[in-house]
């Protein structure tokens, strides 16, 4: 297993240096001043060349590129344009917010996803099942920001049952800062107002976010569901008269959720590009916000780094996803430990 | 040479009998028809065409859906109607545009991994197609169309430059296992060049899975597009595209609804269609592949 778990980080540390080249040189290679953006279109020629030796600009792209990973190596990431402050620094500041919602997504489609899955697959064929299988497929269809937009129009405004804009109320004080998670920071300092208030703002761009991953989800371990069913280790447990429930939760759950769990990863990786978008709606001070507005801005800089950390917490996900897959599937294991 | 395997001409009522058992196929094909026919026959069917570029109507602008503007009007008295008409062109101009540059690329790339699995080519296409895939595709994609200047081309070759290795993976994973079959051993046997081997004795076999791929994929491509042009790293006003049509609709929340909702529900719907159709043609290779 540990060789496993070496040989897979290894090759995402690759992947991510891979990455980390190919955005560089998408930033420095397409059209456009790195020096003069940073300076603005009326700043003097001098200064703009002055910049331009500081970072490096007039030499060989691979020595660029060198620069910026040592750099990037000691926590220093260049200055952004946006807040005029090191890219590290903002980085710290915003990244916890959007840790925070893509957590708490991920949270509601495993929750929601696999149950919903389960009793459609084990009630095959009733008017739940059938619920279930329409709500799938429009929600695979319907894009996050779509969803955002509707629940901020229908629960938001028409409704108003939950705030829709930021992270907290402007008259809830927030909880000192612990982890950067309000809901756990909140916890911490036993604020329960705070810890009830953000948890009310996480709810709708959670939820947007969520929706069409749980759809997905719950559509995949229905069918897996139906599938192993059919298998004939269940019907021998079935003759041996094992209860219902046992069967479903011991003998059914844990293959059947093979299939669903290596689709995670596509699910973490729709959960971090909508974010972009959620973000943008709610007002939610995460880092994908902060990554749009440097867009918006050519704020360099910031765009690599935005880019680099979606590429991280994507490579942190789809090792953990292994991981399940691996304690959830034995074979998978035999097949790594013969290797 | 001559072909080593007889193959048989497709059998279209065979596979239409397929495609149509699952009646929700054929509703997919008949909005993704309804959404082309509008898309091309928009400046004569569309109920103001003058509405779809710089217009501005200020006595009829944030009118609500009434008789003469079914789905209202928006922010300068332009019909939201005939603009959503007018969006489904840069939707459908957007899927046509990237998958026909990217399925080509990434096919033959996919084939020649296959290939040569094994050898230094196969290991460099495919890490490379690993590199472009440890992203989501939309963020490398929103990274690349900020550094450019916003617009639809702009937005279509970031797209492009993004997508090519879903195909590559897919083919690769079905022609290298294809490499070890009879048939294409055979076919190595008696002398056929890679190129026949490649093309004449592997694609074929891969062209259901492809096909499929495409009709989804037309619908994530739309909304990638849209996704862009949401966040202003795409179309740029006053290019009626839904996208934009969504973003600008956003600011007049919750009075207006319409002008941000109704192009919102068309992006859905032609979503919709593309999966719906995909899944039919799904079904329509399903058993030829067994």
């Amino acid at each position: 297993m540990s060789t496993f778990i070496l040989k897979r980080l290894s090759y995402t540390v690759f992947v991510l240096f891979g990455l980390s080249i190919l955005i560089f040189v998408i930033a420095r290679v397409l059209p456009g001043d790195p020096a003069r953006l940073a300076l603005g279109p009326r700043a003097p020629d001098w200064a703009v060349e002055n910049l331009r030796q500081q970072l490096h600009l007039n030499e060989p792209l691979y020595i660029q590129y060198f620069y910026w990973v040592r750099d990037a190596v000691s926590g220093r990431l260049g200055e952004s344009l946006v807040t005029r402050r090191d890219v590290m620094t903002d980085v710290l500041e915003f990244l916890p917010a959007t840790l925070e919602l893509i957590t708490l997504s991920a949270i509601l489609v495993v929750v929601l996803a696999i149950p919903i899955g389960m009793l459609a697959g084990r009630r095959a064929n009733s008017w739940f099942d059938n619920v279930v299988r329409v709500l799938s497929y429009v929600g695979v269809a319907v894009p996050a920001f779509v969803v955002a937009i509707i629940f901020l129009l229908v629960f938001g405004f028409m409704l108003n049952i939950a705030p829709s804009i930021g992270r907290l109320s402007p008259s809830i004080v927030a909880p000192p800062t612990v982890t950067g998670f309000l809901t756990i920071d909140s916890l911490i300092s036993g604020n329960m107002p705070a810890f009830y208030d953000a948890i009310v703002h996480l709810i709708l761009p959670g939820l947007a976010l969520a929706l069409g991953p749980i759809a997905q989800e719950a559509r995949i371990t229905r069918s897996s569901v139906v599938e192993n069913l059919n298998k004939d280790y269940i019907l021998s447990t079935v003759s041996h008269g094992v209860p219902e429930r046992l069967l479903t939760l011991k003998y059914l759950m844990r293959p059947s959720l093979i299939p669903t769990v290596s689709v995670m990863g596509l699910d973490i990786s729709s959960l971090i590009a909508n974010a972009f978008l959620v973000e943008l709606i709610y007002n939610w001070p995460g880092i994908s916000r902060y990554g749009i507005t440097a867009m918006l801005r050519k704020d360099l800089n910031a765009i690599v780094a935005v880019v680099m950390i979606a590429g991280i917490i994507f490579a942190i996900a789809n090792i953990v996803v292994d991981l399940i897959v691996a304690y959830l599937d034995p074979r998978i294991r035999y097949v790594e430990r013969a290797a | 040479m001559k072909q080593a395997v007889i193959r048989k001409g497709p059998d279209f009522r065979k596979s239409w009998h397929k495609f149509s058992k699952n009646y929700l196929s054929a509703v997919g094909l008949g909005v993704v028809a309804l959404v082309a026919v509008v898309a091309i026959f928009a400046p004569y069917i569309a109920p103001y065409p003058t509405h779809a570029g710089f217009f501005v109507d200020y006595p009829e602008a944030h009118e609500s859906p009434n008789w003469l503007h079914i789905f209202g009007t928006d922010q300068f008295g332009r019909d939201v109607l005939t603009r959503i008409m007018f969006g489904f062109r840069y939707s459908l101009m957007m899927a046509v545009v990237v998958l026909s540059l990217v399925v080509p690329a990434g096919v033959v790339l996919g084939l020649v991994a296959g290939y040569y699995k094994g050898s230094k080519v196969e290991m460099v296409i495919m890490r490379a197609a690993d590199i472009f895939l440890a992203v989501p595709p939309l963020v490398l994609a929103l990274s690349i169309c900020s550094v450019l200047t916003p617009s639809v081309f702009n937005a279509m070759m970031a797209v492009s430059l993004m997508w090519w290795p879903w195909y590559t993976r897919l083919v690769y994973s079905i022609s290298s296992s294809l490499r070890n079959e009879a048939f294409v051993q055979a076919a190595e046997i008696a002398g056929a060049s890679p190129f026949h081997m490649i093309f004449r004795e592997i694609l074929p076999n891969c062209l259901g899975p492809i096909l499929t791929k495409m009709t989804l994929d037309a619908g994530w491509v739309i909304l990638i597009g849209a996704s862009l042009s949401f966040v202003g790293l795409g179309a740029q006003p006053p290019t009626p595209d839904l996208g934009t049509m969504v973003s600008d609709g956003a600011s007049f929340l919750p009075e207006q609804w319409w002008i941000s909702i109704f192009p919102a529900l068309t992006i859905v719907l032609i979503i919709l269609g593309f999966n719906l159709l995909g899944d039919g043609v799904r079904d329509m290779f399903a058993a030829e592949s067994v």
